[in-house]
């Protein structure tokens, strides 16, 4: 089953989709989160967020703080500042 | 050309120059609406998603937190009030500062001292022509508020009410803004910010849902320190963005009746004038009529 993904930055929804892995840097490390990943909720380091979609290249979002939230396959990156960096994903 | 045609013709041209104005602002007003609408829509996400991170801290820990405790007694509280940079926007500054000397008048009966920050120059001006005290002001993006912007506004704000009523700080926080409810209707509206309760927007879970157990990392506290002034951020650049929508409409709507007035003024004065000019050729045919009649009548007395 693959993640269900939601990148959202202050003013707008950065990222949504489905995918395979999803790779944040948290104030403790980095973290990677895959499929059955327990329920956390962990706050983010200023840094890269890479999201590996189920199809496509990654997406790479750099990110000022914020939050990460995992229940149920579903997770949620929420940051007051995201910007994608310029290689966009299959839109 | 008679002094009475000549004033109602200068009528004319004057409101028909205030016209290409009050037409220009709604053009601009109806298009920057749009945008505003816009970002209220897609600030929307962020908001649901905080609301509901800061909801699943509240059910799985009871930590008690100094954003969300009320404090005992309440001395000064803080009233920030949102209103627009320029006026031509038909009653939606006056409206919302209506709502705000309510709260103060109640404030105040209540034996709690006001304390009050502006953002717009309206409302900064008119505090400043009654000699009021404004705590903080900030000016100049009524109508395309930064989330930088709001964070400056919240910071300052939870530096406020973290700080002790002694020393310049509040007890408690209020927001006055204008909701922006749909095209047709903006309601002012009072909310109480701070301390917050974030018994607000906890769904109960459906029967055979489990909420999911948490983990915090790294700890509640940390979380809840980072996660509460950003809930506060957001609530407080959503107030931003529903009023500039709200001031873009009221605005928009306001220029529309202008111009529509304008178009009647300038009907009804060309018909004057029309009248005018009608009176005056009928008053110099009579002349000449009268003279030639006077003429003929001596030529024949001759």
């Amino acid at each position: 089953m693959p993640l269900l993904v939601d990148v959202v930055a202050a003013d707008h929804l950065v990222w949504s989709g489905e995918a395979a892995m999803v790779v944040a840097r948290t104030v403790d490390g980095e973290v990677g989160i895959l499929p059955g990943h327990t329920p956390v909720l962990s706050l983010l380091a200023p840094g890269d967020l890479r999201v590996e979609p189920l199809d496509g290249d990654p997406v790479v979002a750099t990110l000022t703080g914020g939050f990460l939230s995992v229940d149920h396959d579903r997770v949620t990156v929420v940051s007051s500042t995201a910007e994608v960096a310029p290689e966009p994903a299959d839109l | 050309m008679g002094a009475q045609l000549r004033i109602y013709r200068q009528r004319i041209r004057s409101v028909q120059a205030t016209k290409k104005i009050t037409r220009a602002f709604e053009l601009i007003a109806s298009s920057q609406m749009v945008r505003a609408q816009q970002r209220v829509v897609s600030s929307a996400p962020y908001t649901t998603l905080l609301t509901r991170a800061v909801s699943a801290l509240a059910t799985h820990s009871h930590e008690n937190h100094p954003l969300t405790t009320e404090k005992g007694e309440i001395t000064r509280s803080a009233v920030l009030l949102v209103t627009s940079d320029r006026g031509l926007a038909g009653a939606y500054s006056s409206n919302v500062i209506k709502e705000s000397e309510r709260l103060v008048e109640l404030l105040r009966q209540q034996g709690r001292e006001p304390v009050v920050y502006i953002t717009g120059r309206k409302g900064v001006a008119f505090y400043r022509y009654r000699r009021r005290e404004i705590e903080r002001e900030w000016t100049g993006f009524s109508d395309a508020p930064t989330f930088e912007t709001a964070q400056d506004i919240a910071r300052t704000l939870i530096d406020a009410f973290l700080a002790d009523p002694a020393d310049g700080g509040v007890d408690e926080i209020h927001v006055v803004s204008t909701r922006f409810v749909n095209m047709v209707s903006q309601v002012p509206e009072v909310v109480r910010m701070l301390p917050l309760e974030v018994v607000e927007g906890v769904e109960a879970p459906a029967p055979h849902e489990v909420l999911p157990l948490y983990e915090f990392e790294p700890s509640v506290q940390v979380v809840l320190d980072a996660l509460l002034p950003a809930y506060v951020e957001s609530k407080i650049f959503n107030a931003l963005l529903q009023s500039a929508a709200s001031e873009l409409v009221s605005r928009q709507r306001a220029m529309k009746s202008a111009t529509d007035n304008a178009e009647e003024l300038i009907r009804r004065y060309t018909r004057l004038a029309n009248t005018a000019r009608q009176a005056e050729i009928t008053q110099e045919i009579s002349e000449i009529v009268g003279g030639a009649n006077a003429l003929a009548a001596s030529g024949a007395r001759a």
